[in-house]
C-alpha cells in the first residue's frame, strides 16, 4: 500500500477549521453518490409515503392547499431526519465506530467537524427535498401561489441554519449517551412530526402547542414557507411571517452559541469521564 | 458427520437466541417503565397524526366509519413497519453498529433463522403499541369496540399469519440490505412507508389511481389488513370493502397463498443477494458518511 507523503506544511486557524469543514463534508457528498440508488430509497420511496398523505386528504375530500402542504411537510422531513440521524446521533455513532477519539486528536477543531457533517448534509439532503418537492408537485398538480420569493428564500435558509444549528448544538449534548442516543432520536420522530404540524398547518392545535413545538425551527419555517406558498397559507398561518422571521433568526443565533460552548464543555466533560472511546454497544 | 448438529435444532436454536439477544438489545437501554412510555409515545404520535389531520378536515366527526376505517388501519400497519422493517434492521445493526455480522457468518448458526427471531421483540413490542394505540381510539376517538361480535378465531389466525408474511418479506429486505452495503440504513422504513400507500392501510385502494390499484391488489398486506378489519368492525369493513367479491373464507385463502408464494420469494431471494454479498465482499463492508 502506498505511503501518504508527509505533511510539508503547517495549516492552522481558519485555513485549518475550512480544510476541516471541506474534509468532513466531502465523504457525504461523494459518498451518495458512489450509491446512485439514494434516488430510488430516498426520494423516490419517500415520495410514496408522501402519497400516502396525499390520498388521505383526498379520501376525506379535504381542500386542495392541503395536498400542497403535505408535500412541503414530506420534502421539510427529510431535513428532519437528516439533523436528528447524522448530525444529532452522528458524535455517538462516531464514538462506537471509533473514530471520534481520531476526531479529537487531529489538529481540527470539533465545530469545524460538525459543521463539516452539516454542510454535507445539507448539500444531500437539499438534492433529496427537491426531489420529493419536483416530484410530488407534478404528480398532485400543486398549485403554489408565492407571495414574496424573496422572504421565502430568507425563511428557508433561516430554517435551515437554525435547525442544523440545532443539530450541532445536540450533537454535543448526545457525546454523553449510550446506547439510549439511538433510542432518543427514534424517539424524535413521529412526535416531531407531530408537534410541528408536518402535514397540516399548526394553527389547528392550542396555542401551547406550537409555542412548545417551535423549539424545533421545522415548526415556525414550514408554517411561514406555506403561508408564502398557497393561497390559503396566510388564512391557515399561526402567526404573521414577520414574527416567524425574527424568531427562526433569534433560534439561528442561539443555537450556533450554544453548540459552540457546549461542545467545548461536553467535551471537557467527555474527557475528563472517559466516556470518549466508551463503547457500551 | 456424527457430532453435526440436526438442522431443525440448529434453526431454533438460531431463532431462540436471537430473539432473546434482540429483547436484550431492544428493551435493556433504559429502566422498564421509560421503555414501556417510549414503546407507546412514537406510535402513538403517529397514529395522533392522522387523527389531527381527519380532525382538521371532517370538524372532529370521530363516530365515522371512515375514521374507525383509517384508524384500526394505521394501528395495524405498526406491524408491518416495525417486524418487516425489525428482521431487516439486523442487519444493519449488526454490521455497522455492532460489527459482529462477521462473526455471526463463521459462528454454527442459520443466519436466516437468526434474522427472523431478531424480529420477535419487535413483535412483542408492536402488539403492546396496537393495544394501546387501540385503547385510546376507543376511550377517546368513537372508535367501535364490542369483544362480543368480533371473530376471534378469523382474527387471531389473520394476524398470526400476517405476523409471518411480514417476517417472510422481512427476510427479503435484509438480503437486499446485505447486497446494497452503501445507503442500506434507510432502506427498511423507505419500504414500509411506500407500501403504506398501497395497502389500502388508511384508505381504500379504490381511491388510488386506476393504475395504481393492481400494485395494491398483488400485495398480501392489503388482504390481510382487510382481514383485521373484517375480524374486529365488520361493519366498518362492509362500509368500505376492499374486495367486495370474497368472502373471509376466500380471503384468508388468499392471503395463506400469497404468504407461501412470498415466503418462497424471500428464501430465494435471500438466498441469491446472500451469496452475491458474499462474493462482492461485503459482509463485513461499513460507511462512515
Amino acid at each position: 500500500m502506498p505511503m501518504l507523503p508527509p505533511v510539508s506544511k503547517r495549516h492552522t486557524g481558519w485555513r485549518l477549521f475550512l480544510m476541516t469543514v471541506f474534509g468532513r463534508s466531502y465523504p457525504r457528498v461523494i459518498g451518495a453518490q458512489r450509491e446512485t440508488s439514494w434516488v430510488f430509497f430516498d426520494t423516490f420511496l419517500p415520495m410514496l409515503s408522501v402519497a400516502a398523505y396525499v390520498f388521505v386528504y383526498r379520501a376525506i375530500k379535504a381542500p386542495e392547499d392541503y395536498v400542497g402542504f403535505v408535500v412541503v411537510g414530506g420534502a421539510m422531513m427529510a431535513f428532519w431526519m437528516n439533523v436528528l440521524w447524522s448530525m444529532s446521533s452522528q458524535l455517538y455513532w462516531e464514538k462506537e465506530t471509533g473514530n471520534l477519539a481520531l476526531y479529537i486528536i487531529s489538529p481540527g477543531s470539533m465545530m469545524a467537524i460538525l459543521l463539516g457533517m452539516a454542510v454535507g448534509g445539507l448539500f444531500a439532503t437539499t438534492l433529496r427535498a427537491l426531489g420529493i418537492i419536483i416530484l410530488g408537485s407534478l404528480l398532485f398538480s400543486v398549485h403554489f401561489v408565492v407571495a414574496s420569493f424573496w422572504q421565502l428564500i430568507l425563511v428557508f435558509l433561516l430554517t435551515m441554519v437554525a435547525l442544523y444549528g440545532l443539530g450541532m448544538m445536540t450533537a454535543s449534548l448526545y457525546l454523553l449517551l449510550s446506547r439510549e442516543a439511538w433510542h432518543f432520536s427514534n424517539l424524535a420522530q413521529e412526535p416531531i412530526f407531530l408537534v410541528s404540524g408536518f402535514y397540516f398547518p399548526i394553527k389547528n392545535f392550542p396555542a401551547w402547542v406550537p409555542v412548545i413545538g417551535s423549539i424545533i425551527p421545522l415548526t415556525m419555517g414550514m408554517d411561514a414557507m406555506r403561508q408564502l406558498s398557497f393561497a390559503s397559507g396566510p388564512s391557515l398561518g399561526w402567526v404573521s411571517v414577520k414574527i416567524e422571521i425574527l424568531v427562526l433568526a433569534g433560534l439561528a443565533v442561539v443555537f450556533l452559541i450554544a453548540a459552540r460552548y457546549l461542545l467545548s464543555y461536553m467535551e471537557k466533560l467527555a474527557v475528563r469521564e472517559g466516556r470518549l472511546t466508551e463503547s457500551r454497544g | 458427520m456424527e457430532n453435526s448438529t440436526p438442522v431443525m435444532q440448529k434453526n431454533w436454536r438460531s431463532f431462540r437466541m436471537a430473539a432473546w439477544l434482540g429483547w436484550k438489545i431492544e428493551s435493556n437501554w433504559t429502566d422498564p417503565f421509560l421503555f414501556a412510555i417510549y414503546s407507546i409515545v412514537k406510535p402513538l404520535a403517529a397514529a395522533m397524526i392522522l387523527v389531527v389531520m381527519y380532525g382538521v378536515i371532517s370538524r372532529n366527526q370521530f363516530d365515522s366509519p371512515v375514521f374507525a376505517y383509517l384508524f384500526i388501519g394505521n394501528a395495524f400497519y405498526q406491524y408491518v413497519s416495525n417486524v418487516m422493517v425489525g428482521v431487516s434492521w439486523a442487519i444493519v445493526d449488526d454490521r455497522e453498529h455492532y460489527r459482529t455480522l462477521k462473526y455471526l457468518y463463521v459462528s454454527p448458526i442459520s443466519i436466516p433463522f437468526y434474522l427472523l427471531g431478531r424480529g420477535v421483540a419487535r413483535v412483542l413490542i408492536t402488539t403492546f403499541s396496537v393495544v394501546v394505540i387501540l385503547a385510546v381510539g376507543v376511550a377517546f376517538l368513537h372508535i367501535p369496540f364490542n369483544p362480543a361480535v368480533i371473530d376471534w378465531p378469523l382474527f387471531i389466525t389473520s394476524l398470526l399469519i400476517g405476523i409471518l408474511m411480514l417476517a417472510m418479506l422481512g427476510l427479503l429486505l435484509a438480503g437486499f440490505t446485505l447486497r446494497m452495503a452503501q445507503y442500506s440504513f434507510n432502506i427498511g422504513d423507505s419500504v414500509a412507508g411506500a407500501l403504506y400507500l398501497f395497502s389500502g392501510a388508511i384508505f381504500p385502494i379504490s381511491v388510488l389511481p386506476a393504475f395504481l390499484r393492481p400494485l395494491g391488489y398483488i400485495m398480501p398486506i392489503s388482504y390481510w389488513l382487510e382481514l383485521i378489519r373484517r375480524a374486529m368492525v365488520g361493519g366498518v369493513a362492509a362500509d368500505f370493502p376492499m374486495f367486495p367479491g370474497f368472502s373471509n373464507l376466500q380471503l384468508l385463502l388468499i392471503l395463506i397463498g400469497m404468504t407461501i408464494i412470498f415466503g418462497f420469494i424471500s428464501v430465494w431471494g435471500w438466498k441469491k443477494f446472500d451469496w452475491q454479498a458474499r462474493e462482492r465482499g461485503l459482509i463485513d463492508q461499513t460507511n462512515n458518511y
